[in-house]
């Protein structure tokens, strides 16, 4: 469907660059929920407001309408820190698999382990 | 296991072919960046914009509890105009960025917004039919390839499912009442049933972005065959309803399964999208003023919050000493 609005028999689609621009609105603020007690808080999304105290206001409206958290926390997106993925934090973990219980081979006489 | 791949071209089309889900930090074509951005925003626009027709109604709902509903829904759209922004957001584009690009007429939304909601029975139709149509693409959405916009569309469709039921809702209501509301019912089908169609865009065949979207699995089912879950769901409720859908040419097809409908008006299509449909120039001119009228609010909020950090400031000061 075209929330992707089709470009038009005769017109050009348009080439816009993108990212050029200055945001001169509120900063940003990365929103975190805690669903219900006992979970942790998981990023869901941002907002924008002019301090915390309207970050967490506008957080609570934009995400639990209906009972999604019990809890919101938001944080500046620029004071997030995050890992370069791209290099070899991650993987592989092949080389570890005596990390994992599958990799000890316990007879089955042994019962719960 | 072989080394890590490399962040380039190899890594995205590995990811895109199991199936996994690009995200923001990821090495990606340009092309894909800028479908991607401009998808997400024309959604979020169109989110935005069609909070208008809807808010036309809420000063006239017919009940206390009708117009309780409206609102939420109302604050729903934009709730999923924001989450869509920040979504698009992920990809370095800033929201004033967007919403310039929204008011000089750069980027578009969906040209079912451009129809004007002229009496109480529009509520149950666009309901109905256009986030019914809406949910169709969407559910289908979730599946898309870029992480966050796959993650908006999982959290919209929970929400619309409440927008497509309170809208039969009102069908119900209207369609089991005098014959007046019996007209009213059948005239807001009328009006919405060809323009809800056209929502999924030109046939395959003169859609330009299909091919490619389909490849980088930014998209998942063609418009024709969104089009058609959409009507095959669509036509045996209008039937419940009592009402007769505007097409001589509407058959169902035993062999096939599927209901076939006549030949859309693409001239209409074309000259909405054009900007030349009933309300183009108006609702981008409310936006606008909207935008304008605010300012104040902002400037307050803005003038308020540095007022506020500079406390902050003086009394860690104090602690400090």
């Amino acid at each position: 469907m075209s929330y992707d609005v089709p470009v038009a028999p005769g017109d050009k689609p348009q080439d816009i660059s993108f990212g050029g621009g200055t945001d001169h609105g509120f900063p940003l603020w990365e929103v975190f929920v805690r669903a219900k007690r006992g979970l942790n808080h998981t990023h869901v999304g941002s907002v924008h407001a002019p301090d915390a105290e309207t970050a967490i206001q506008n957080a609570r409206d934009s995400y639990t309408r209906r009972a999604e958290g019990v809890s919101v926390w938001v944080v500046p997106s620029t004071e997030i820190i995050a890992s370069d993925d791209a290099d070899s934090m991650f993987s592989p973990f092949e080389h570890v698999p005596y990390r994992h219980p599958t990799f000890y081979e316990i007879p089955e006489e042994v019962g719960q382990l | 296991m072989d080394a890590p791949m490399e962040y380039g071209p190899e890594q995205f089309a590995a990811i895109i072919a199991a199936d996994e889900k690009i995200e923001p930090r990821d090495w990606m074509p340009d092309g894909y960046r800028k479908t991607v951005i401009r998808q997400m925003a024309q959604h979020a626009h169109s989110e935005v914009i069609g909070m208008q027709p809807e808010a036309n109604w809420i000063t006239r709902a017919p009940t206390l509890l009708r117009k309780m509903i409206l609102i939420a829904k109302v604050q729903d759209e934009a709730g999923h105009g924001l989450y869509l922004y920040s979504a698009t957001e992920t990809l370095g584009v800033s929201r004033d960025e967007l919403q310039n690009l929204l008011h000089i007429g750069k980027q578009k939304y969906s040209s079912i917004f451009n129809y004007p909601t002229l009496s109480w029975a529009d509520m149950g139709a666009i309901g109905w039919l256009v986030d019914g149509a809406a949910i169709v693409n969407q559910i289908v959405l979730q599946g898309t390839s870029y992480g966050p916009y796959s993650r908006a569309m999982v959290k919209i469709c929970k929400e619309e499912s409440f927008h497509a039921r309170q809208g039969y809702s009102i069908m119900m209501a209207l369609a089991q009442g005098s014959e007046e509301q019996k007209a009213m019912c059948q005239d807001a089908l009328d009006r919405w049933w060809w323009p809800a169609l056209m929502m999924f865009g030109p046939h395959d065949a003169d859609s330009s972005h299909t091919e490619e979207s389909m490849a980088w699995k930014v998209k998942r089912k063609t418009n024709d065959e969104l089009r058609q879950m959409f009507i095959d769901q669509t036509v045996p409720q209008a039937h419940y309803l009592g009402m007769t859908i505007p097409d001589p040419d509407l058959a169902f097809d035993e062999e096939t399964g599927h209901w076939s409908i006549g030949e859309i008006d693409w001239d209409e299509f074309w000259a909405t999208v054009k900007g030349n449909g009933r309300l183009n120039r108006e609702r981008i001119a409310h936006k606008v003023k909207a935008w304008d009228d605010g300012k104040w609010v902002r400037d307050a909020a803005t003038a308020y919050a540095a007022k506020h950090a500079h406390e902050l400031d003086e009394s860690a000061l104090v602690k400090n000493v």
